[in-house]
């Protein structure tokens, strides 16, 4: 079969030791038996890895933080795009979707298409949120609260006992065992991800997690559920094993179905000693173990490029059982050549 | 008393339960007893087949045997509804 040759511009290539799902992603996108890819990155720092990544990354190009304003980073993708034309834009850190989400339509004028969850979405289902996003759809979750002011911590009243975890507002989360140590981790997550800090109940069980992709009508393209085998000092899986599990299924296609969710996402629940599953995070995009899912038998950064382009896409139904993940750090070599061309012309 | 349907036995002695992605690894006592137990066999029809096989005397067979099943209920391994 002749491959479509398409471009797809591709964020979250900072495959550190707390990756992004960028190249987890582009693995997916080049073993496509559809698709026949040119891979754009979008890069932030002259050191993410991805961008050195020749084999994975065509070409790289450096863009300005999303929170230095819509217009600037826009601007910047529309130089990209008038060299590149991209087909496809799959932004994959949490910081960056709120933009594009809203630049979606000024996107498609362009010719570059998403598949991004709505706004409406993206704010429901905020860890701010997620006592009314359970309540409205019928999902356990723990009780959470949002704090601006460390005074606050001591306001919770009854119905927060340690331990509890303190949580960002995109990333982090320490589980504090005393007042002392949920105001030290309030300053610390509140210094490095601002406000506000998300109190949450600390649910005990083990920690299990579903990556799937909604096609925004309220079906389920595919999903595979996970339990972390290995987890870095980060909270990261370093090794994951596909599971079988009708319920966390169940719980996705009914999350799914209920906010008739659009493109990728990662559910974060916890499963008690009694078999209940409460639903802690649900982060609004693929994530970095992601090419589990594609060993599993569901390419899923292919069908969202397919659903982004209006193909139609029949649902995974079946996935392999047992499978594992593990990760591994690598020492490349590059040239400095390649750095100077990244840091000066911003661009590789 | 009844071993979890979706419990894959490899005859190497390992052991993975798919729900929750755990995985054990068994002597070949262990495989033997696991195997009985998915046949379907009871306590007693276990301890009755090992003793015939092995030179073990029944009180020291029926305290490992009370142990490793104590083992197989912690790690959920045994059907809890069907114990009887």
């Amino acid at each position: 079969m002749m491959k479509t040759k398409i471009t797809v511009a591709v964020s979250g290539l900072n495959n550190v030791d707390s990756p992004g799902p960028g190249i987890p992603v582009i693995r997916g996108i080049r073993e496509s038996k559809f698709f026949e890819s040119r891979i754009v990155g979008l890069v932030y720092e002259n050191l993410e890895p991805g961008a050195y990544m020749h084999d994975h990354v065509d070409k790289s190009y450096k863009v300005p933080y999303p929170s230095e304003g819509r217009g600037i980073l826009m601007e910047r993708i529309r130089d990209i795009h008038a060299k590149e034309s991209i087909h496809v834009l799959i932004p994959n850190f949490d910081s960056e979707l709120y933009v594009f989400i809203k630049a979606a339509s000024e996107l498609k004028r362009l010719g570059i298409h998403t598949f991004l969850p709505t706004l409406q979405q993206f704010e429901e289902r905020h860890k701010s949120n997620l006592p009314e996003f359970g309540e409205k759809y019928h999902v356990k979750v723990p009780k959470s609260r949002a704090i601006t002011h460390i005074k606050e911590l001591k306001e919770l009243g009854e119905d927060y006992e340690y331990p509890m975890v303190i949580k960002g507002k995109f990333y982090d989360a320490s589980i504090a065992y005393s007042f002392e140590q949920a105001q030290i981790y309030f300053n610390k997550i509140a210094f490095k991800w601002g406000l506000p800090i998300i109190v949450q109940e600390y649910i005990r069980g083990t920690e299990v997690n579903v990556v799937a992709l909604g096609d925004g009508r309220g079906n389920t393209i595919g999903a595979v559920p996970m339990k972390k085998q290995y987890i870095t000092d980060k909270g990261k899986a370093w090794s994951g094993i596909t599971l079988d599990d009708p319920k966390m299924l169940e719980l996705t296609h009914h999350i799914i179905g209920q906010t008739q969710w659009r493109g990728g996402m990662e559910l974060e629940l916890i499963r008690t000693d009694n078999k209940e599953l409460y639903l802690i995070e649900i982060n609004p995009r693929l994530p970095a173990w992601v090419y589990l899912a594609v060993g599993a038998g569901q390419n899923l950064p292919e069908a969202l490029i397919k659903l982004a382009l209006g193909y139609p896409v029949e649902p995974f139904t079946t996935y392999s059982v047992g499978i594992l993940f593990i990760r591994y750090s690598y020492d490349m070599i590059c040239s400095l050549e390649d750095f100077k061309s990244l840091t000066i012309r911003g661009e590789l | 008393m009844k071993l979890k349907k979706n419990i894959a036995i490899s005859e190497t002695g390992f052991v993975f339960d798919p729900t929750t992605g755990d995985s054990y690894t068994l002597n070949s006592v262990g495989m033997e007893i696991l195997s009985l137990l998915k046949e379907g066999l009871s306590r007693e029809a276990i301890s009755t087949k090992i003793l015939e096989k092995y030179d073990v005397e029944k009180g020291v067979l029926e305290r490992y045997l009370y142990d490793f099943l104590g083992q197989l209920k912690q790690y959920q391994l045994i059907e809890e509804d069907d114990e009887n």
